[in-house]
């Protein structure tokens, strides 16, 4: 008899299959790829601190192509680039912070701790549907010949397209609004020439996002080391990408054409090309986390968390699936799916998005996008190009040039400037 | 086609591996999209599968389909498309996704 089904073998649904099977229950884990990553696609790094309570020393066995050391963010405009970069020893060492890795290699691998504790891990078939009886979910119809599987829990864990979620009429089945796509171009590069490029070492890596590179179309990009490759990609709000009638390939060729980026990418070839959405709504926009006899996690519950410095998903994912698998034996036993919610309220996963909830509203907001990032860019270029003859203008002259050069009104950037400081409190 | 950064569109998609089920898991209704007035799948969508025809129709290639679910989400006319996962084990494969 199976206690739990666990739809989709992503760091969700690995990580609520690893705690259920833990638990004694068992669980069977779906995945419609022929292996868990295949269909899953992302920048990318992966912050591992939510595992360390139930894999201590993941960080010995995680695999892992660098650890990030160094974190930029990058405001461009055309020919122009202001960067604040960061590195920190702390982060080349255990505990460590983030580090990038690939799905394919990542999910199999988190996928495998829920199959060593006991789960049964079944590839290459697609739960089709839910099996429903009454209110209460009780199953899920499957693409295998011997059809419909049955238990008393479903996990949805299938990712920011949810069917089971939206069957189950707790996710809208369009919401484009609320989307947003990102691609992704790996370029392989000699190990040698990435250390070089980047000034890392070792297995230290970087972590770059960007604002700036979307010609306007609300989103950003990011440039990412791997071991002998880098990640470079754009994320953008899959309306206005379609109203802009733009492809979102020529963005990545946009941001590679920079000149604050081409020397990086300079002479790499294009190893893979991928795409996937990015549920972005956050904590204002968030379904209903269970229906009778189902929990919905990660992705599929929109629990990805988007919030321009920041772009953490998986951990989220990790943190809510955890969540799932921790209190699957309890809600199977009372037929009380609360204590879901209620856990991960008082965990990271819903407080962070409660208090970031206004975060993608001002990120994605019209003059973040499109008029900041040229005020910065004048405002900079005006205190370090030197005009001699002529003396240097005062920052509130040049603040006020670059305001008016850029469409903003002092009191915008007043205004915005305490509602930023409201929202990343 | 050359892209803009020098990779042709070919190029670009020979790069993933696609294990190509017999039934297309998409279906585009080209009789709907012939009242569409976006046409909003046709740049949207990463893979580049939505081709506009002469009778202002669609002609679609569900084969190298990134499976993201854009299109439908953009898709300007309810019924214009039909959209289900490829049979388990079979489309996209991401090696460095
Ligand atoms: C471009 C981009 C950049 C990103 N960058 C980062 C980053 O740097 N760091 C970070 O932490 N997050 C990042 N994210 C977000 C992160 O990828 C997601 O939040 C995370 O993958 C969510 O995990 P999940 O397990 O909920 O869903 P997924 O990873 O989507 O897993 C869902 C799984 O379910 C399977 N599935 C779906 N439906 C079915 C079905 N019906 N039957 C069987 N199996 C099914 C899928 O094949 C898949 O394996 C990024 C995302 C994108 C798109
Ligand atoms: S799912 Fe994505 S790649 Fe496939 S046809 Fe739709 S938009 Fe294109
Ligand atoms: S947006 Fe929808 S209706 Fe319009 S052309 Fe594309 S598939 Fe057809």
């Amino acid at each position: 008899m199976t206690d739990v089904i666990v739809v989709g073998a992503g760091p969700a649904g690995s990580a609520a299959a690893l705690l259920a099977a833990r638990d004694g229950l068992d669980v069977v884990l779906l995945e419609r790829g022929p292996f868990p990553g295949s269909k899953n696609a992302y920048g990318g790094v992966v912050y591992g601190r939510v595992l360390d309570e139930v894999l201590p020393n993941w960080w010995d066995e995680v695999p892992v192509q660098r650890w990030v050391t160094r974190r930029s963010t990058m405001v461009l405009t055309e020919g122009r680039a202001l960067t604040v970069d960061f590195r920190s020893t702390d982060w080349g060492k255990a505990p460590y912070n983030g580090c990038t890795t690939f799905r394919a290699d990542f999910d199999s691998w988190l996928a495998g701790k829920a199959v060593e504790a006991g789960a049964q891990l079944v590839t290459s078939t697609v739960a089709t549907g839910l099996v429903v009886e009454g209110d209460r979910v009780v199953g899920v119809r499957t693409d295998r010949s011997d059809g419909d599987l049955r238990a008393p829990l479903v996990i949805a864990a299938d990712g920011v397209k949810s069917f089971l979620a939206k069957e189950a009429v707790l996710l809208p089945r369009t919401q484009a609004k609320h989307l947003t796509l990102g691609v992704k171009e790996v370029l392989s590069l000699p190990r040698e020439v990435i250390d070089e490029r980047f000034g890392v070492r070792g297995n230290e890596g970087v972590d770059v996002e960007i604002l700036g590179c979307t010609r306007g179309i609300p989103g950003g990009g990011f440039v990412y080391t791997n071991r002998d490759s880098i990640s470079v990609g754009v994320v953008v709000s899959v309306e206005h990408l379609a109203a802009a009638k733009v492809r979102a390939e020529d963005l990545v060729a946009d941001l590679k054409a920079h000149p604050a980026v081409a020397p990086w990418v300079e002479g790499a070839d294009l190893k893979e090309y991928t795409a996937h959405l990015i549920p972005e709504g956050g904590y204002d926009h968030l379904p209903p986390l269970s229906t009778p006899g189902m929990l919905v996690t990660g992705d599929a519950a929109g629990l990805c968390l988007a919030a321009g410095i920041w772009l953490e998903g998986v951990n989220f994912a990790i943190g809510s699936g955890l969540e799932a698998g921790r209190h699957a034996r309890r809600i199977i036993e009372t037929r009380d799916e609360k204590p879901y919610r209620a856990a991960l309220e008082e965990t990271f996963v819903l407080q962070d998005h409660k208090r970031l909830r206004g975060a993608p509203g001002v990120v994605l907001s019209e003059r973040v996008q499109q008029q900041y990032p040229g005020l910065i860019a004048d405002l900079v270029q005006g205190l370090f190009t030197v005009t001699n003859p002529t003396a240097k203008p005062g920052v509130v002259k040049l603040l006020r040039a670059a305001a008016k050069n850029n469409g903003v009104k002092l009191r915008h950037l007043m205004t915005d400037g305490l509602r930023g400081g409201k929202v990343f409190r | 086609m050359t892209g803009y950064d020098g990779i042709s569109f070919d190029d670009r998609m020979e790069t993933v591996e696609f294990r190509v089920a017999e039934r297309a898991h998409i279906v585009v209704d080209s009789d709907v999209c012939r009242s569409c007035t976006t046409k909003a799948c046709v740049t949207a969508c990463p893979a580049n599968l939505f081709a506009p025809t002469s009778d202002g129709g669609i002609l679609f290639n569900y084969e190298q389909c990134f499976e993201c679910g854009t299109c439908y989400q953009v898709c300007n006319a309810e019924g214009a498309l039909t959209w289900t996962y490829p049979d388990g084990g079979h489309g996209v494969v991401f090696r460095h996704g």
